[in-house]
């Protein structure tokens, strides 16, 4: 069992990472939808990196696209790519040869923008900007290809959020295995989300004195950094291992995508909300931009299953694996 | 990335398993107690077969194994229900720490009998004064130039095994002068002699698998130092970042098989369509699964730089707050039957309450976590 990064795939970590600070993806967040970053981003074939490439796509695998996913969470990016790959994802995999055709060059090239959402949540991100959206419901999932979108202001502005309506088209094939490819890179957002609170909030304890002593430097303090780190690490691994199942191990991928969904769901909640509390006062205010992680943490924790949703369904994996007397495979 | 084993790992895996179906019955004696005699004769067979030194180099009687097929080892371990070898503790700590300090002398005398168990080994780090600020600890020890020995005064407490040990890893101070952790010397005593009197300290679950050491002018010869005199701490931070690595596969295997015991015992009750009981089930699973694939990644760090680094600190963190919400979860869920103290389930519930604190309390490895892995400053008090 290897979790190591491949030379490529570092690369692409890194280059993510230099390229959404150097565009101040952050600071420009707050003003919701970055269209220059989308139009970047688009020439550098983002949206399309896990798309095959006889659709125009990258072709890489889902390990590179949850690879950006957490950057993009990290920078708290405000563009659609995630919510367009989720979309390609299901219509790559449900699609029928035309609806394939029709749809996955354009969400691959970033000319149509996409967005995914289940009808129990009624709640889709990034269906404002959308211009097709897959709605699922209990197995089934259908295709808008004119989306009718009431725009909902959720708490998060750096994202749109709507209500979605319009003509559907069912897709013939099984959803799952889409979805939850999309569960696992709303998790490994949500790991970039943790990993900036984190940073940001170990930085300030270094910084802030009270009692002539760094605050960081108190184990009421020290001890709840070290918490957010062992959450942000181990919603990590969940995700990692989430995006692997994905490109190698369908059969564990519902059992993957929800772990990872609801461990690093979890984790952001919590991980976040600890960065607004060991910043003090200042945390609470608007100016000091740790709001924006939380409230993204929040949304991302709902989207797509919130943790309860993924708990029941893997007790229910683990109880069927079990009344099945099967062993449990020995790791 | 690659999540699956290997060729090799499977192989190894596989051969793994067929002898330990072949040489072990799956029934081991329930308990701490009991366990010792059944532990020894189990590894003598782990011994003959050149499982015993599973990681060890193979020029020290060991197979050589990877970080990844050690692991593997502990996991198949635990997965066949078997014990773990009593000298557990001279195969984790004491054997490894002598072959990076060791010498050539020391090797050749102390580490065969380690692997046959044939010499069991405990650990005198802690003292009544000095747990988790280890370096504080006062048993001393003087030089004796005549006799070309040292004596030894003063006194160890959580000593696991001493009762059945032929040689304790001591640290003691000789150099009451020095900065404290400066002053210490990592000894091998010698447990079989009038001046170390060894008594049995109850632990919550009733079970006595620890002691306290009094050592009233214990003699160690000159040539069982290890590592050279003054030079202590840093040989036992080996012996320390040691502990962690193999065991860790071990009991994570312990609790994965309690936690399916437990939707086993959830479904015979028809708990599971209970909606809070399978969240709760379902996030004891999310814990458990999250403790494992941290742990894996662990070893990619861990082949790449060749020593246990402080991040095994967080796996022991998640492991001991699973392990406790497990046992708590059973009882909550079997009612006051499961605390009965013939039920398996009261045993677990009272010994998962030493899980955050042997082996560093989870406070001190939060300490840990955060000034090592967060580089945060040194509390004024740490």
């Amino acid at each position: 069992m290897n979790f190591g990064f491949t030379d490529e795939q570092r690369e692409i970590k890194d280059t993510a990472r230099s390229l959404l600070w150097r565009r101040r993806a952050f600071e420009q967040a707050r003003a919701g939808f970055q269209l220059a970053l989308w139009e970047e981003l688009r020439v550098l074939g983002w949206p399309g990196v896990a798309v095959g490439a006889e659709y125009g796509g990258g072709g890489l695998g889902i390990v590179e696209l949850t690879i950006l996913a957490e950057e993009l969470g990290y920078a708290l990016a405000a563009v659609p790519l995630l919510a367009s790959a989720a979309a390609a994802a299901v219509i790559e995999r449900a699609g029928s040869p035309e609806q394939r055709a029709r749809w996955l060059p354009g969400l691959a090239d970033g000319s149509f923008r996409g967005a995914l959402g289940l009808d129990s949540e009624s709640l889709v991100a990034d269906a404002p900007e959308a211009d097709v959206v897959v709605a699922v419901h209990e197995g089934a999932a259908w295709v808008i290809a004119e989306p009718v979108v009431e725009v909902v202001e959720a708490i998060d502005p750096t994202r749109g959020y709507g209500r979605v309506a319009g003509e559907r088209v069912p897709l013939p094939g099984d959803p799952s295995p889409g979805t939850d490819i999309a569960a696992v890179l709303l998790a490994a957002e949500l790991v970039g989300v943790c990993q900036c609170a984190l940073d940001t909030t170990v930085a300030y304890v270094k910084e802030r004195k009270q009692f002539d002593a760094p605050v960081g430097s108190f184990q009421a303090v020290s001890h709840r950094c070290a918490e957010m780190l062992l959450l942000t690490e181990g919603s990590r691994s969940a995700a990692y291992a989430g995006a692997w199942a994905a490109d190698a191990d369908p059969t564990g991928l519902p059992e993957a995508a929800s772990l990872a969904k609801a461990a690093a769901s979890e984790a952001g909640r919590e991980v976040t909300a600890a960065a607004i509390q060991l910043h003090g006062g200042i945390g609470f205010t608007w100016e000091a931009d740790l709001h924006w992680l939380y409230k993204r943490a929040q949304l991302d924790a709902s989207l797509l299953g919130s943790p309860r949703v993924h708990r029941a369904r893997l007790a229910a994996i683990v109880a069927a694996r079990r009344g099945a007397n099967q062993l449990v495979e020995a790791r | 990335m690659d999540l699956s084993n290997s060729a090799a790992e499977l192989a190894f895996r596989d051969q793994l398993r067929a002898w330990l179906e072949a040489n072990h019955s799956g029934q081991a004696p329930v308990g701490e107690d009991g366990g010792f005699a059944f532990a020894r004769e189990w590894q003598r067979r782990l011994a003959d077969a050149g499982w015993a030194g599973v990681d060890w180099p193979v020029e020290y009687g060991g197979r050589g194994a990877t970080v990844t097929q050690s692991a593997i080892f502990y996991a198949e371990l635990a997965r066949a229900r078997a014990p773990l070898p009593a000298n557990t503790l001279g195969l984790l700590l004491g054997g490894p720490t002598l072959m990076m300090w060791g010498t050539a002398e020391q090797k050749e005398r102390y580490l065969p009998p380690i692997l046959t168990a044939d010499e069991i080994w405990c650990q005198g780090f802690s003292e009544p004064g000095a747990g988790s600020d280890l370096a504080g600890l006062k048993t001393q020890a003087v030089f004796d130039e005549d006799a070309e020995e040292w004596i030894v005064t003063g006194q160890k407490v959580w000593t696991s095994g001493a009762h059945v040990s032929k040689w304790c890893m001591l640290l003691a101070r000789t150099d009451p002068d020095a900065e404290k952790h400066r002053g210490l010397t990592y000894f091998l005593m010698d447990m079989e002699q009038d001046a170390v009197e060894v008594r049995p300290l109850v632990q919550i679950t009733g079970e006595a698998p620890f002691n306290e050491l009094f050592i009233d002018a214990a003699r160690i010869p000159a040539a069982n130092v290890v590592g050279g005199v003054g030079n202590g701490w840093t040989v036992a931070l080996t012996t320390l970042m040691n502990e962690r690595a193999g065991l860790a596969f071990f009991v994570q295997v312990h609790l994965r098989q309690m936690l399916d015991e437990l939707f086993d015992a959830a479904a015979a009750r028809g708990l599971l369509d209970d909606p809070l009981v399978a969240d709760r089930l379902g996030a004891l699973h999310v814990q458990c699964e999250v403790l494992r694939l941290t742990s894996y990644r662990g070893l990619a760090g861990l082949e790449r730089h060749g020593q246990p680094g402080p991040e095994g600190s967080l796996a022991k963190l998640m492991w001991s707050q699973c392990s406790q919400q497990a046992t708590q979860l059973a009882i909550d869920l079997l009612g006051p039957e499961a605390l009965a103290t013939d039920s398996r389930w009261s045993f677990e519930l009272l010994r998962s309450r030493g899980n955050s604190i042997e082996g560093g309390t989870s406070e001190i490895l939060k300490s840990i976590v955060a000034e090592r892995v967060l580089g945060l400053p040194r509390g004024r008090n740490s």
